[in-house]
């Protein structure tokens, strides 16, 4: 029964690895290689473009929320169209057909939005 | 899985809907400003189609689609029928106030037709997931529905308002769902009312979902205690928007509750009668009480509205086809009240004036006998006096809880609704007894006040006549649910 679990606790065990090996692997080159000159700007966390540490009730651009949405619903179609395309074979022209309508739709979208000049930032 | 298996046609007018949605919503970014009246006729013409479709689509027995997912019976397609007819009343009415108003665009025709489209999911889904689809579909183009008039401080309160309370409206019931399906193994409508028939499943569980549930849907209705958003987004919708959240989904709702409760639940029936009692009797008292103290006609409409969906309660929770069918006749002839109401307000309004406070209609007998008239006769329906539509919509609901022996629950909905006649008849006295205290004229065009006559007239012939649409609702409801 436990053994039925093995493959998860692999799975975890090189996700950690994964994790912790570059950091160590980069702290210890480092260390060894490196000269230290640190500078606030070098010191500071990124966070694209904003101040890291400020009233989190600044005003930002509407234009961000736009393409983030925008972004994220055409970025969703990818999850669904790796499966599709790994079992095309099996699933054949009715999987084929039943994409393209979905595509289909997804383009509706595309050409309204583009139309509409939500893909231009100026 | 092939096409045939699919059966795919029984869904033909939703899916020419969805087509014509999106070619209107392409066809709209050729379309200028001035020439909009392309789109509106375009989105009429789709609506006609639609309604052809169901028409042609009618089968009395129910028939499955889309792996189950999805039924054509006779129940969804009546109630669809009054939907995409009150889409229409919307569309007709709303014209000139939306030309006004700078609302008159492509995304008007684009979302309200979405909007249909997910009305129509919700009556025809047997599946809680294309349920929960369907209702985000209607949900989601309402919220962008009532931001619409985007410069309106009003409209987009209401907007956040609505769209808050609806997120968790939407969470409760997908909570409550998720409980179902962990206590039965099964997302089918069919299958859920089968097992718990038969005992089997987590009933402690299934009684949790159930409490979600009901709450969820109270939520949407608009039921007392759930029912703080209704007056504000009533209130700063434009008008035309809280026409169409006033009218169509009211059926829409309805479907939702006997594909919930009457068909999954079924075997629940005793547990969600006691909590519609509560949800009925606070909506009836709440509503008709609070709806006395308001000036603005489109906050007392939405208390008015409150009341109303205590009496579709009343219905439901007889839990038998004499008290749905009562239910379905109330919801079907409150579209057409509503979509008269509101249409009527439209028809006061113009630019710069929203005709939305009572003083608004002192005398407007005096001046438009005809449409004061009108207004009459809505008035008059939704007070539930005889003759009228709304008289026999009441009668049917209560006759049906009293045939279940609860008659201090009867005697309750009488008293509440007399107290209602008072802020109706109060709209009448304002109409024939008073001086107008400014120039009153109408809006509109020529066709949109013959359909409007002939909507209000509606609720004069159908009051004459209530038994062949009652009957033909009674039979649907008969052959939809298996006995």
């Amino acid at each position: 029964m436990l053994q039925n679990y093995f493959p998860i606790l692999m799975f975890l065990v090189v996700g950690v690895l994964v994790g912790v090996v570059p950091m160590l692997l980069g702290w210890g080159v480092g260390k060894v290689l490196g000269t230290v000159n640190p500078d606030p700007a070098k010191l500071s966390p990124y966070e694209c473009g904003f101040e890291a540490f400020e009233d989190a009730r600044m005003q930002f651009d509407v234009r961000y929320y736009l393409v983030a949405i925008l972004f994220i619903l055409f970025d969703l179609e990818v999850a669904f169209l790796v499966p599709w395309a790994v079992v095309l074979d099996e699933i054949g022209m009715f999987g084929f057909l039943s994409m393209m309508i979905f595509l289909a739709v997804l383009v509706v979208g595309f050409v309204y939005e583009w139309m509409k000049g939500a893909l231009e930032w100026e | 899985m092939t096409w045939t298996s699919l059966n795919a046609g029984i869904a033909l007018p939703e899916i020419f809907l969805l087509c014509a949605t999106c070619a209107l919503l392409l066809i709209d970014l050729f379309v200028s400003d001035a020439r909009r009246g392309v789109t509106h006729a375009l989105a009429l013409v789709t609506l006609a189609i639609t309604g052809v479709l169901l028409w042609c689509g009618y089968s009395p027995a129910p028939e499955l689609a889309f792996s189950a997912m999805f039924v054509a019976d006779p129940i969804a397609t009546l109630a669809k029928g009054g939907m995409v007819l009150g889409v229409a009343l919307v569309l007709i009415y709303g014209r000139s106030y939306a030309a006004d108003r700078g609302i008159y665009k492509g995304e008007l025709y684009s979302l309200t037709l979405f909007s249909l489209s997910g009305m129509m999911v919700m009556a025809s889904a047997v599946n809680l997931l294309t349920l929960y689809v369907g209702l985000e579909l209607l949900s989601l183009s309402l919220y962008a529905l009532v931001a619409l008039q985007r410069d309106s401080v009003n409209a987009t309160e209401s907007a956040m308002k609505y769209f808050v309370l609806g997120a968790l409206a939407s969470g409760m019931l997908l909570y409550g769902m998720s409980m179902i399906y962990g206590a039965t193994g099964s997302l089918n409508v069919y299958e859920i009312g089968h097992r718990l028939l038969v005992g089997e499943g987590n009933r402690l569980l299934a009684v949790f979902g159930l409490v979600f549930i009901v709450t969820g849907i109270a939520f949407k209705l608009g039921a007392v205690p759930f029912h703080m958003w209704v007056p504000d987004v009533y209130h700063g919708a434009p008008t035309v928007i809280t026409q169409l959240i006033g009218s169509a989904p009211k059926l829409a709702a309805f479907a939702f509750i006997i594909r919930l409760l009457a068909q999954a639940l079924e075997g629940f029936a005793p547990d969600w009668r006691g909590m519609l009692i509560v949800l009925a009797v606070l909506s009836l008292a709440i509503g008709n009480l609070s709806a006395i103290a308001q000036s603005n006609i489109k906050r007392m409409f939405a208390y008015s509205t409150i009341s109303h969906m205590g009496f579709l309660l009343l219905g439901i929770l007889v839990a038998n086809p004499v008290g749905y069918s009562a239910s379905f006749f109330y919801a079907f002839t409150y579209v057409l009240t509503a979509a008269a109401g509101f249409g009527l307000v439209m028809l006061l309004a113009r630019n710069g004036f929203e005709a939305d406070q009572l003083d608004d209609y002192k005398g407007l007998a005096r001046k438009h006998p005809w449409f004061g008239f009108m207004m009459l006769m809505v008035m008059f329906s939704m007070a539930g006096i005889p003759v009228f539509v709304g008289f026999f919509a009441k009668l049917a609901v209560l006759k049906a809880v009293v045939n279940l022996g609860m008659v201090w629950l009867a005697v309750f909905a009488v008293m509440m609704s007399l107290i209602g006649a008072f802020y109706y008849l109060r709209v009448v006295k304002l109409m024939y007894f008073d001086e107008p205290v400014n120039d009153i004229t109408l809006s509109g065009g020529l066709g949109a006040k013959i359909v409007l006559s002939l909507n209000c007239l509606a609720l004069l012939v159908m009051g004459l006549f209530p038994n062949y649409l009652l009957s033909m609702l009674n039979d649907a409801v008969v052959f939809s649910l298996p006995l």
